[in-house]
Parts: structure tokens; C-alpha cells; sequence
């Protein structure tokens, strides 16, 4: 069982101390990753997912619950406790996303004969987090960015059960953000983002803020932010709506803008 | 002297593979030698000598299979690294019609693979997969967890024996286990042996009759409509 992840510092892009020498992620947070691009966002997330060991250029290292990770998590990802998603992550097999999933759920093969409930979940939970719904006969080389990245946190979330999931810039990929977070509440997972989103940042129990390769400090969203938080939702539902409205081909008017201001 | 054979299809990481485990190595002061057996080109024996000054060399196999090649140089390949005072000798071949493998008993069998190659190329590649002692898999950053355990259980499904390796072959990640390995294999005999068995070879396009259609030919021939398997091992 997983129930903490440690990042313990090491050194930023100049060679100095990084100044903040632990993070504790515990089981239920959300975290942000926030910084300039090319600051180190992702490769804070790598070294996590990669089990850093003082043997990656950051000299960062990992722990989980408190130890280093045992070599299994390495050698086999059914065992693997963190799931990576990012931009780039695609799909390659030319399967029927419900052919995949059914040969993704037997590998895990004590649940080999509730493949059928493990697929519906996993879809009805992609497809809360995706505008297009994804068909059970969709090819998976053929989905969306938003829904191959709804898809793979579906599945990381629920066929895998990783305790620990990474996602890198995923609001780019168009997926509903505030539903995301308020599903995978649900779930007790740690939950890192990286984000340049002020909505996820804020959001999130805590960010962690990257400077020129190190982490410069560590902010939790305060009272005044969780309330300023709603204002950024509905900014963004602002944007949202005269997004979804352009996409239909509507003009947009003093009328229309009324309704949503 | 010990020996590692490692094989695979291009482009898969064979070299940034070997080239960790030789980094490795020499920081505990262990020699390596390095041969590749390639086609028509490679230049990977200049660049490792380059970076480690390790005796490094190359042969071209020409019209020669290169696993046949494999088979012919390997003695005196095993002297020269021998006579360099070298602890190992890493071979590096591409296999490339996927009937034999290239490995020899008592010494360590590497197949390096991509995750990023599909989840059906276990299936397609044969003894160089089945025969060998580990399955070392690159590029696992590029495809979502969900394939690569798909890829993984492929690769155990026709080779229930074959350790699986995931690594990084970037940060040189996940190559210590490939260590403990090489240095647990006693040094080869004298008398090497080929661990799997050639398929068919002798054919008439081999010596150069050049007709196309089986009715030119004599000895393996083959009709489209006759679809005998051959499975290898």
C-alpha cells in the first residue's frame, strides 16, 4: 500500500542547493506544479515518475512511504504505484478502445471476470471528462486529444488503480477541469498537475512553484484564494461559453453576452 | 572471459543500452570490449571508442547473414577482446529475418525492444525473443502505462521464461539489474555452442539464381497457396 510520496531536494540548474529540501505528498491531495516554461515543470514530474535516485541531472530522490522504492515498481508497471500522463502521451495499438480496455483489465488478472463492469466504468468516467463521448468501437489511434487524455486518466484511475497519477499540461488537451478535480476527489488518490491554469492552481490543496530548475517554494491555496477561486471558475466558464459558441458558428452579440456576464 | 550478445531490430536503443552497462562497468574498473556485426554500416564502434577508449570493432557480414556472421567471428572475437585484457566482450548484432537468434550457451542473451514497435511485435519476432535470457524494453516513456503492460504481457506470453527489463535508456535508468546479470554468467567455453537451432538455409536465391517464381527453383521451394508455418523456437 501506498500512502506517502517524498521528493527530497537536490540541486537547481546552476548547481546551488535547492531551497526547498522535502515535499510529503499524502493519499487524497491535489498538487500543482506551477512555474515559466523551461523553469523545470517537467522535469520535476519525471524525476518523480522515473524514481529519481540522486541519478538524474536534478540529483533529486524519491521516496515512497518513506523508503526508497522497492525495485519491483521499476520492473514491472502492474506494480508501477505512478502513472504519467502528458501533451505527448498517445496511444498506438489500432484496437477498439473496447477491445483495449478488455485485454487491459484481464492483464490484471484478478479481476478477469468483471472485464464488462471495469469497461462501462472506465467509459462513463472518460466520457464525463471529454465534450465528444468516446464510442466503445472508436479505434484508439483515431480518439481526440481530449479524449485519449480522458481516456488514459480513466484508466489509470480505474483499471489500474495507481495511487499515484502525473498530469502534464492536460487542460490543453480540452477536458472539463472542474469535473476532473471533483471526480478525482472522489477517488483518494495524489493527484500532480502541471499546470499553467490558474483554475487547477487554485484548485489544488497546494502548488509547488519551479525556478530555474529547483522548487522555490511551496504555497497553499489560503482562504482568500479558495474563495477567489470560484471568481476564476466563472471567468472561465465565461470563455468557455463564447468558446462553445464560435465553435457552433453563433455570432456573438450584446444579447448573448448578457446572459453569461 | 564473459560474454553478452545482444540483439534486436534497429533503432531500438541496442547501443544506448550497452553503452550504460559499459559506463557502469568501467567505474567498477571492469574492461569491456565491444563488436558490432552489422550489414553495410555502423559506426557505433568509433563512437564508443571515443567515449570510453574501450578496444571497440566492427564487421561488415555483406552477403552473409550477420547471426551467421555471428557464428563465424565470435571465436576470434572472443581472442582479440582476450588479448585487449578485456573482463567482457559485449557483441551487438542485427538480427534481421527473424529465424535464428544469435545467443550461445553460457554467455548472456540481450533482446532490446521498443514499446513504442506496437503490442503484436512480440509475437512477430521470434527466437531472437524466445531464446534470449532477458527482454530489455526502450522508449517507455513515449506510450500510456495502459500499453505498456499490454506490451509486457505480450512479451510473456511467447516467452514465459525471458526476464523483462524496462529501461530508460536516456538517463541510463533501470540497467544495474542487466549488470548483476552479465557478471553472474561464468566465462564461456572454449567449445561454444549456438543455443537454438538454424532454420532451413541452403536455398537457390542464396547462391544466386536469380528467377523469380518457385517453378525456377529447386531444393525449399515454396507456392503462395502452401502455408506451412515455420515457427522457430
Amino acid at each position: 500500500m501506498v500512502d506517502s510520496i517524498t521528493i527530497l531536494g537536490g540541486r537547481g540548474r546552476d548547481g546551488s542547493e535547492e531551497p526547498v529540501r522535502v515535499i510529503n505528498f499524502k493519499m487524497g491531495d491535489i498538487a500543482s506544479i506551477v512555474g515559466p516554461t523551461g523553469s523545470g515543470k517537467t522535469t520535476l514530474i519525471n524525476d518523480i515518475e522515473l524514481f529519481a535516485d540522486a541519478n538524474t541531472p536534478s540529483q533529486r530522490r524519491i521516496l515512497i512511504n518513506g523508503n526508497p522504492p522497492s525495485p519491483e515498481f521499476r520492473d514491472n508497471p502492474a506494480f508501477n504505484p505512478i502513472a504519467l500522463i502528458t501533451q505527448h502521451t498517445t496511444f498506438l495499438s489500432d484496437l477498439p478502445v473496447g477491445e483495449f480496455l478488455t485485454i487491459h483489465t484481464k492483464i490484471r488478472s484478478e479481476r478477469a471476470r468483471n472485464t464488462d463492469y471495469f469497461l462501462q466504468k472506465t467509459l462513463s468516467f472518460a466520457n464525463q471528462l471529454t465534450g465528444e463521448p468516446i464510442m466503445v468501437h472508436s479505434k484508439m489511434t483515431e480518439l481526440s486529444g481530449g479524449q485519449t487524455r480522458a481516456l488514459l486518466i480513466a484508466d489509470a484511475t480505474i483499471i489500474c488503480e495507481t495511487p499515484i497519477i502525473l498530469l502534464d499540461e492536460v487542460e490543453n488537451a480540452g477536458i472539463h477541469r472542474n469535473k476532473a478535480i471533483e471526480l478525482l476527489r472522489e477517488y483518494k488518490k495524489i493527484f500532480i498537475f502541471v499546470t499553467h491554469d490558474p483554475r487547477i492552481a487554485l484548485l489544488s490543496d497546494y502548488r509547488i512553484v519551479v525556478k530555474e530548475g529547483a522548487i522555490s517554494k511551496v504555497l497553499f491555496t489560503d482562504e482568500y484564494e479558495h474563495k477567489f477561486a470560484q471568481k476564476v471558475s466563472k471567468l472561465d466558464d465565461i470563455l468557455s461559453e463564447l468558446r462553445n459558441r464560435i465553435r457552433v458558428g453563433e455570432r456573438i452579440t450584446n444579447d448573448c453576452l448578457a446572459g453569461i456576464l | 572471459m564473459k560474454l553478452a550478445i545482444c540483439a534486436g531490430p534497429a533503432t531500438t536503443g541496442k547501443t544506448s543500452v550497452l553503452r550504460h552497462m559499459i559506463k557502469k562497468l568501467l567505474k567498477e574498473n571492469i574492461m569491456v570490449a565491444y563488436l558490432k556485426i552489422d550489414v553495410q554500416y555502423a559506426e557505433e564502434d568509433i563512437l564508443l571508442q571515443k567515449e570510453f577508449g574501450i578496444p571497440t570493432k566492427k564487421i561488415y557480414s555483406g552477403e552473409l547473414c550477420p547471426d551467421h556472421c555471428n557464428v563465424m567471428v565470435l571465436g576470434d572475437g572472443l581472442k582479440w577482446a582476450k588479448k585487449n585484457n578485456c573482463e567482457m566482450l559485449f557483441v551487438e548484432t542485427a538480427g534481421l529475418c527473424l529465424r535464428c537468434s544469435p545467443y550461445v550457451d553460457g554467455g548472456l542473451g540481450l533482446v532490446v525492444l521498443e514499446a513504442t514497435s506496437g503490442m503484436n511485435l512480440p509475437l512477430k519476432v521470434g527466437p531472437m525473443l524466445s531464446l534470449a535470457d532477458t527482454a530489455v524494453v526502450t522508449k517507455i516513456d513515449r506510450i500510456s502505462q495502459a500499453e505498456r503492460e499490454v506490451f509486457r504481457a505480450r512479451i510473456q506470453e511467447v516467452a514465459p521464461n525471458v526476464k523483462i527489463r524496462e529501461v530508460n535508456a536516456l538517463h541510463g535508468i533501470g540497467i544495474d539489474p542487466l549488470l548483476t546479470q552479465v557478471k553472474q554468467f561464468m566465462d564461456v567455453p572454449t567449445n561454444m555452442f549456438l543455443r537454438g537451432n538454424p532454420p532451413v538455409g541452403t536455398c537457390t536465391i542464396c547462391v544466386g539464381k536469380k528467377e523469380v517464381g518457385w517453378q525456377s527453383h529447386f531444393g525449399v521451394v515454396r507456392a503462395l497457396d502452401n502455408q506451412n508455418f515455420y515457427r522457430g523456437e
